[in-house]
């Protein structure tokens, strides 16, 4: 414990430096001005502006840099609730309902709750990084292949609970999710897989392309097609920040989602992307009033971005402590410690004590500057959506092309946007729910590649799913998870059938 | 009339030409890195073309064309105008590999690109889980004559930089591990020293760290000398084993017809930025292999490229390893 507060002092000194203070605060800014660009994440923003930290010293530069992040995940999900565009995976929860609470002219409390709540799991994660980064490392490495395809397995049934209407309609569109993640070369042999010889496919598709598409260009056609319906939004503002009614409602979620995504955050191979779709389908399971959720339910957002926060900064701790990246933004990371001569690995802590602690207390000054620059800026969000929407639906149109153009330089993700808008808006006429298939994108890939992964190295043996403690029992959750989400559905599908 | 208007434009077009090859660079340069940012090769360009920058007296601005190995943002390298304001980072894999891996490569890498120089060159390490039962590469070569069909290789994907390294290492050894394959070199690391998989090669830039804390184990590096990041690894000449010296080089390149002049001016930009002390010492922390002043010539990369591929393509084709 006094070790603890030694080194916690050791890095508060580094990172209340004025120059430190500064980088934190501008890196938070920027971040945060970036990722509000639909479809613009934290790789894409921290790539961007890598450059910029050059001149800095190392423990500067990777303050600013891990600003930039936190910041463009937090703007990411600025614009997940205000235009329903989530730019990454771990949005897409924010955008369910926390869109629906702009709708009704609540978009302050949502965007207030947000970044409330994530600086309370970025406290709480702070904390567990420093105290226990180092045990907790372990956990990283207890995840193999194995008990990773199980761990995904859960995760899909997560995506049956997160579906609003039918069971039926939400399961069909979870399969079609893991067939798109499928495109693409074939990680283990090289072939191309339904690619139809296109070279811009060979690659799989790119989430943001995806998501971006089905949510926000979709988002923006059904928009069009009825035009008197969507001033709902620019009439009613609302309350610019959450009363004590919402914080009582919104504190559990918070608690549990801080607790779920710092405990996936750790996970290596982007286990965090679970954390805000776990603690999502947990506060839906555990409301009095489920049906609340899909329409704008406070805990719906309260939950998943605590969750999506806790996770982000624990997905430090690989980093950290082993060097290994677990997730594409900490590999990004990797290199721009690499550019500044400090090369990550289980030495950093004791070779580089200052930067090590300096990093972990810079996090939590991140996390307030996120607190400090945001609250005031909510009311600036919520009023863009005052513009009238014939002007703010060709900005947001060429901000999503900007936008997905600078991710990998690519005209073809541009027409990719649109024609999985058109898909989108189709499946939205239908009555399908589109983010049960983004989730099923996202770990259909990880399933897929873990699966074959542990089947090679069992040499084909199924039953080593089983006979790992840690896969049994994550199939045993998902399985009883499972049941549980399934029962009172299809028994409710049948009322509704009757009373329809 | 017509005519002599016309000559004379062509002449003005001439000379403009040639004014603009003297006064080169008059605006900023584009270096496309074909992988993404924060990788090996990604870390090499920006180390580089900070100080070429302050040399040019422009700003060299890396653009990362990410896909297909490397290939996607060669392609587009390739084909872009020869005016010395596109140039790119190749490497081992873009411009050794490539052509045995993808069958319908859109360029030749010897035919296709006016080199301007080696930057660097980062060496394989062959490494392997802790529990690994041998502690050096002859009792790793007896174990796995014995062993071989039992062994799981871990490799970052087909087309990374360890799949080909590794496939050549098998081919040297004679042995027939089982391929795990990996999005990254990252979670194959994570599962090597979690003792999930037995043995990698890979870049020492990757591993280094790894080794030093004493998470993995290292057999041999594949280079002529030995490494002063890991002074106690073994070269594989050292180590009993002829025939596999392999190192991920990255150069640089200008598409086929840029002015030779401007060539000239980036390979010796290139060049001063690799004298450079700053340069130079954030190369060698990252085990990089900074190449002779002979090596760093557009003639020397010419014919490093035409036997890179005339290495890789038997050693993959054989294997049948291909990306498409």
């Amino acid at each position: 414990m006094g070790d603890l507060l030694s080194n916690l002092s050791l890095g508060f000194s580094v990172a209340l430096s004025l120059q430190n203070i500064g980088l934190a605060f501008l890196g938070c800014l920027v971040g945060t001005l970036i990722g509000v660009l639909p479809g613009v994440g934290p790789i894409a923003t921290i790539a961007m502006l890598l450059p910029i930290t050059f001149g800095l010293d190392p423990t500067g530069a990777l303050i600013m840099l891990a600003g930039i992040y936190y910041g463009a995940q937090y703007g990411g999900s600025t614009t997940a609730i205000l235009v329903n565009i989530p730019g990454e995976a771990t949005s897409v929860v924010t955008a369910l309902d926390g869109h629906q609470m702009a709708r009704q002219g609540r978009a302050g409390v949502a965007l207030g709750i947000a970044a409330i709540g994530s600086f309370f799991a970025g406290t709480v994660a702070t904390l567990v990084i420093a105290s226990l980064g180092a045990p907790l490392t372990g956990l990283a490495l207890i995840f193999g292949p194995t008990e990773y395809f199980s761990l995904m397995v859960m995760g899909l049934v997560f995506a049956v609970v997160l579906a609003r209407g039918s069971i039926l309609k939400a399961i069909a569109m979870i399969l079609v999710g893991v067939l798109l993640s499928t495109v693409g070369l074939d990680l283990e042999t090289g072939e191309e897989r339904m690619t139809f010889g296109l070279p811009f496919l060979s690659d799989g598709i790119d989430f943001a392309v995806l998501a971006m598409g089905i949510f926000g260009i979709a988002e923006i056609m059904r928009n069009l097609d009825h035009t008197e319906h969507r001033d709902v939004v620019r009439q009613a503002i609302g309350r610019l920040l959450p009363n004590r009614q919402d914080f009582k409602q919104a504190y559990k979620p918070v608690l549990r989602g801080t607790f779920i995504g710092a405990m996936l955050g750790i996970l290596p191979g982007n286990g965090a992307v679970l954390g805000p779709f776990a603690s999502y389908t947990l506060e839906k399971k555990l409301a009095k009033d489920p049906r609340r959720f899909g329409r704008g339910a406070i805990e719906g957002v309260a939950g998943p971005e605590s969750a999506n926060n806790a996770g982000a900064q624990t997905s430090f701790i690989p980093l950290l402590t082993l060097g290994i990246p677990p997730n594409a933004v900490m590999a990004l990371m990797v290199g721009a410690m690499t550019i500044h001569g400090i090369i990550p690995g289980p030495q950093v802590m004791t070779k580089n004590p200052t930067l090590f602690w300096g990093m972990i207390a810079s996090m939590w000054i991140g996390n307030l500057m996120l607190l400090i620059i945001n609250l005031p800026l909510v009311g600036m969000w919520v009023r863009l959506l005052k513009v009238p929407y014939r002007m703010l639906f060709p900005a947001i149109l060429m901000f999503c092309c900007i936008g997905i153009y600078s991710i990998n330089s690519l005209p073809t993700d541009v027409m990719f946007i649109a024609l999985f808008g058109f898909v989108g808006y189709t499946l939205i006429k239908f009555g399908f729910e589109p983010a049960p298939m983004l989730l099923g994108f996202v770990l259909g890939k990880l399933m897929e590649e873990n699966l074959r992964r542990a089947l090679i190295i069992s040499r084909g043996q199924l039953s080593t799913f089983i006979d790992r403690p840690v896969s049994a029992s994550l199939l045993a959750v998902a399985a009883i998870l499972l049941v549980i989400a399934l029962l009172p559905s299809i028994r409710k599908g049948r009322d509704e059938v009757f009373t329809e | 009339m017509k005519n002599i208007v016309l000559a004379l434009a062509a002449v003005a077009g001439l000379a403009t030409t040639g004014a603009q090859a003297q006064n080169y660079p008059t605006r900023p340069i584009t270096m496309i890195v074909p992988f993404a940012a924060g990788g090996p090769t990604d870390v090499v360009a920006r180390i580089v073309t900070d100080h070429m920058s302050r040399t040019l007296g422009q700003q060299i601005v890396i653009e990362n064309v990410a896909g297909a190995g490397g290939t996607t943002g060669i392609t587009r390298g390739a084909q872009a105008q020869p005016d010395g304001y596109t140039i790119m980072m190749g490497h081992m894999g873009t411009h050794g590999a490539a052509p045995a891996l993808y069958p319908n490569l859109k360029y030749d890498p010897a035919k296709d690109f006016a080199p301007i120089g080696l930057a660097a060159g980062t060496p394989i390490v062959i490494v392997a889980k802790k529990d690994f039962p041998a502690n050096d590469l002859k009792g790793f070569l007896d174990y796995m004559k014995t062993n071989g069909e039992k062994v799981n290789m871990a490799h970052a994907g087909v087309g990374s930089v360890s799949h080909s390294t590794g496939i050549f290492f098998n081919s040297v050894i004679k042995a027939k591990p089982t391929m795990v394959a990996y999005r990254g070199t990252g979670p194959a690391l994570n599962d090597l020293m979690a003792n999930t998989v037995d043995f990698m090669t890979d870049q020492i830039v990757n591993v280094a760290p790894q080794i030093q804390g004493g998470n993995i184990k290292a057999f041999a590096i594949a280079t002529p000398q030995r490494s002063p990041v890991l002074p106690n690894v073994p070269t594989t000449k050292e180590a009993g084993l002829e025939g596999y010296e392999v190192s991920a080089w990255n150069a640089a390149f200008a598409p086929k017809g840029t002015p030779p002049e401007i060539v000239k001016k980036l390979s010796d930009a290139l060049s001063k930025s690799l004298d450079d002390e700053t340069t130079k010492k954030r190369l060698l922390e990252l085990g990089g292999v900074i190449p002779s002043a002979t090596e760093r010539t557009p003639e020397a990369l010419q014919k490093l490229v035409e036997s890179e591929v005339a290495r890789w393509t038997p050693v993959l084709k054989a294997a049948g390893a291909t990306a498409e």
